[in-house]
């Protein structure tokens, strides 16, 4: 992956496959304490505590189509590669939680790349899923909520091409404010 | 144009918006539109495949040709990534490997406007002829 919001959209695509109606992706940047989170929170099918530790092997999938699922390996490669680490809780019926931390300052973590054009992708391409977009940087914090967006736009459908063009530059413009690298 | 960065302005490109998207729900038998699916999984997205996508949807848009751009998972053909499968009204569906965004251009040009095949075909749905018979 050539950045962090490829990883999340990769990430989100297990939660969708999940079944999942609500996710949360949060992305915590702290320059003090010199930590990049990301954390993808889902209200999917879950998994079963064997299945948890299967995932982080990359010769497992839950695809029939071929033999090796990379997304969640890649993903904590790139955190460890930066001293960081990945985590995951999934509690079966209620959904999952995977977070991975990098080292903010590390010269093996990933920009953060076009995380507005991702989720121009997500919510277009799955308007019934409610997105939740959060990102800190210091203390200051920017928030897209698909059920707000929604509902500012008033019946109009969310994936029509000019509108996710509306939605990605308010996300681009408010993330550009925060200086979210 | 000003730039949008609050819900009040997305409220406000949305009025402008209205009467246009109006025209073209009306369209929205999917048998008769234009279907691409854009393969989005590990290995479509490390290839690029999230560029082609918004590619995709951004010319249909741009060149008026009444299609859905949707995102699928992996067919098994990760070596060829980024792929995607075109169904052209009543017609079987075609899948194109390796397609960067000049590939794309070719395929909405070509195929998508004129029915023309180009290269960059995975046999995927092929009929042989003793099959046929």
């Amino acid at each position: 992956m050539k950045d962090l919001s490829l990883h999340i959209l990769d990430i989100v695509q297990n939660s969708i496959t999940a079944g999942a109606k609500d996710i949360r992706i949060t992305i915590e940047e702290d320059t003090k304490v010199n930590t990049y989170l990301i954390r993808v929170e889902d209200d999917g099918c879950g998994m079963s505590e064997e299945m948890q530790e299967k995932v982080l092997d990359p010769y497992f999938t839950s695809r029939t189509t071929r033999k090796v699922g990379l997304g969640i390996p890649l993903f904590k490669q790139n955190a460890e590669r930066t001293g960081g680490h990945l985590s995951l809780w999934s509690t079966p019926g209620k959904g999952t939680t995977i977070e991975a931390v990098f080292v903010h300052d590390n010269i093996d973590r990933p920009v953060l790349g076009d995380i507005a054009g991702v989720m121009g992708l997500l919510i277009g391409g799955n308007p019934e899923i409610r997105f939740r977009y959060a990102h800190q940087k210091d203390g200051k914090s920017y928030v897209a909520d698909t059920r707000e967006i929604t509902e500012a736009l008033d019946g109009m459908p969310v994936n029509d091409p000019e509108i996710l063009r509306f939605i990605k530059e308010m996300i681009r413009e408010n993330l550009a404010e925060l200086h979210a690298n | 144009m000003t730039k949008i960065k609050s819900l009040a302005d997305l409220k406000k490109k949305k009025d402008d918006l209205q009467s246009k998207i109006a025209l073209r729900e009306k369209s929205d038998k999917p048998e008769g539109r234009v279907q691409v699916k854009v393969a989005m999984a590990t290995c479509g997205i490390a290839s690029g495949s999230k560029d082609v996508m918004e590619y995709m949807v951004d010319e249909m848009d741009k060149r008026n040709i009444d299609a859905i751009v949707t995102q699928t998972g992996c067919m098994g053909y990760c070596y060829a990534e980024p792929t995607i499968e075109v169904r052209l009204p009543g017609q079987e569906p075609v899948v194109y490997g390796y397609v960067d965004l000049k590939k794309a251009d070719e395929i909405i040009e070509k195929y998508i406007r004129n029915g023309e095949l180009v290269d960059g075909i995975i046999p995927v749905n092929y009929q042989t002829i003793e099959k046929n018979k």
